[in-house]
């Protein structure tokens, strides 16, 4: 996706003014960010930065204490009827996060459903699709992953990496807007991590709108569009890859980047 | 396999009989002497009791064999058995609603299931149902309405509360109250991943709970499920104290006209110890069916083991 087309898109994406505290702890500083449809923007920035509590702020797993976020047209967790913002019930919540996936650091797919239950347990359950259709989408997705022999294993026969590359396809099965990644790689053994970074790629060159958290550099500097850099409960800074990794501004952002390169 | 005794050596040095002896493949188990001295001692033991207990008099076995299958027995029997059914699943229900309500956000259904479970889990079963079956000298009109508005409807306690009625009311009201807990343990035992998954794929939260949530909390609940059903059908004999024919009231009434208690006793005995065994095998089946998924647990696993024999044969071959 060239910079003509972004600049001219509504985002996808709108974080105005976030504030988070947990207790007299504020995580979350005031954030404001943009994802346009279609980009990958990878979060960087060191242990307790609030990388994590950001993304789960995003499809409302985590209430914030102030500003606002927009998925497409909806606020997850309120809406504005006329000048007045209402808290939704869990109900309508569940209803607005039907269009977001996500993929968990302990990758959490259902131990006691086979691989092909776990990807079509949201598009049968939720989405109302056939079993039939379901089945059939995810197997093509399973090859896309490369695990299409292990439909029928139930998670805990897998390999860490097996399970995250199941989970991404879970994920991909709703047919997501947008795809929310949390350090994916980081309960991996190093020789495992390679695998599922290769399938993120693969998503990102496709086009899909993903917001990762990540401490793989490796990764930002070949699949994002955008490095957003966070320290503090601030975005520090934010640009290209080329740019951000390459010649960064800010000292903070210097500092991580010496340290984890 | 014999077969292994032709493979090639893999160093010069290799002394390939001496090998093919020390492959594992073909080791015994060590003899163990002290296992089979107790297993000797305890099956003398067991032998002794048994005769003993076979050739006592006092046991009076041929009044046991005249009585066991009795049909006042058999009718004992089956109300035992229709009693902790009925009781255990109407138990189950309300447990299962209660642990929710426990675990839910509303402090209000908090504090009304806490309460339940403190008045149920509090009191003697016994006393419990001895007060049901005489709520009619509590309350004599039973109304559905509004508080302190119209009435909607009314009955007569005495008309509602048979020993039948009051029996299941007591034993299930009962029973809810454990299996609250129950239940509660193990829904606090999966993992919070689990259910934070659920949130993020947009599941609504009864869903959440019955395709994902309690299938995982299951493995928790059924052993001491398991445990509460056997308890239960042993407090099905506390009915007899309100008119209910159970399997020990019909026990009773022969031997309160016969005398014959010790016999009629073994014959309940026998009845309950027969029950609880095919209780046991059902609930490692159950047991069995949620730990799919379990390491080393499954079918699945199991399939490797022929391919590897395929692949070893292979090897074999081409060694020739
Ligand atoms: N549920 C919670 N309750 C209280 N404090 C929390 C909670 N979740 C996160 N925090 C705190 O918020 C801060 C930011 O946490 P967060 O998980 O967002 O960091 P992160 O940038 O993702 O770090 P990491 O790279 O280690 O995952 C930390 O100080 C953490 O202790
Ligand atoms: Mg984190």
């Amino acid at each position: 996706m060239n910079a003509q087309t972004i600049s001219q898109a509504e985002p996808l994406v709108k974080a105005r003014n976030v504030h988070k505290s947990f207790g007299d702890n504020e995580v979350l500083k005031g954030i404001d960010l943009d994802v346009m449809p279609g980009e990958t923007v990878v979060i960087l920035g060191p242990s307790g930065s609030g990388k994590s509590t950001f993304l789960r702020c995003i499809n409302h797993l985590e209430a914030m204490n102030r500003g606002s976020i927009q998925v497409g047209n909806e606020q997850i967790g309120y809406e504005l009827r006329g000048k007045h913002l209402r808290k939704l019930s869990a109900r309508a919540i569940a209803r607005q996060r039907r269009q977001i996936g996500m993929v968990f650091q302990q990758f959490n797919l259902y131990p006691h459903l086979t691989v092909l239950q776990n990807i079509i347990e949201a598009p049968v359950g939720i989405h109302g699709e056939s079993r039939q259709a379901a089945e059939a989408y995810a197997m093509t997705l399973l090859q896309r992953v490369g695990l299409k022999e292990k439909a029928d294993a139930y998670p805990r026969q897998l390999s860490g990496g097996q399970q995250q590359r199941v989970a991404i396809a879970r994920a991909l099965a709703i047919k997501p807007k947008l795809i929310l990644f949390d350090e994916p790689t980081s309960a991996l053994d190093p020789e495992l991590v390679g695998e599922v970074l290769a399938t993120m790629k693969d998503l990102a060159e496709q086009g899909l709108t993903m917001v990762v958290v990540t401490h793989e550099i490796g990764f930002a500097k070949e699949a994002a569009d955008r490095v957003v850099f966070m320290d503090g409960g601030y975005i520090v800074e934010q640009g290209p890859p080329d740019e951000i990794l390459v010649n960064p501004q800010h000292p903070r952002t210097r500092a991580f980047l010496s340290r984890v390169i | 396999m014999t077969a292994a005794a032709t493979k090639p050596a893999f160093s010069p040095k290799d002394d390939v009989t001496e090998l093919a002896l020390r492959d594992v493949a073909h080791a015994r188990q060590p003899i163990n002497y002290s296992r089979w001295l107790m297993w000797a001692f305890t099956l003398a033991v067991t032998l002794k009791f048994g005769w003993m207990v076979a050739n006592n008099k006092n046991f009076e076995w041929h009044v046991v064999g005249q009585w066991f299958t009795a049909d006042s027995i058999l009718r004992g029997l089956s109300v035992s058995l229709g009693l902790t059914v009925v009781a255990m699943v109407i138990g189950v229900v309300i447990g299962l609603l209660l642990a929710i309500a426990r675990m839910s956000d509303s402090k209000l259904f908090v504090m009304l299931s806490s309460l339940y479970i403190w008045f149920f889990r509090g009191t003697p079963l016994l006393v419990q149902l001895i007060f049901w079956y005489n709520m009619s000298t509590l309350f004599p009109q039973v109304t559905i309405g509004i508080p302190f508005g119209p009435t909607l409807a009314s009955w007569n306690t005495n008309d509602l509360i048979t020993p039948l009625t009051a029996a299941i009311a007591g034993l299930a009201l009962n029973e809810a109250a454990y299996m609250a807990e129950i239940i509660r343990g193990g829904l606090l035992s999966v993992d919070p991943g689990q259910i934070e998954t659920t949130q993020a794929f947009g599941m609504t939260r009864a869903r959440a709970l019955r395709r994902i949530i309690i299938p995982q909390a299951m493995k928790s609940i059924i052993p001491p499920t398991g445990n509460q059903l056997i308890s239960m059908i042993k407090a099905t004999s506390l009915v007899s104290v309100i008119a209910m024919g159970d399997l020990l009231y019909s026990v009773q009434a022969v031997y309160n006209r016969t005398f014959e208690i010790i016999p009629m006793l073994m014959v309940a005995v026998l009845w309950y110890l027969l029950v609880t065994s095919i209780l046991n095998v059902g609930q490692s089946a159950i047991e069995r069916y949620y730990s799919r998924g379990d390491k080393g647990r499954t079918v699945a696993t199991a399939k490797p083991a022929p391919e590897a024999e395929a692949g070893m044969a292979v090897n074999l071959g081409d060694a020739r």
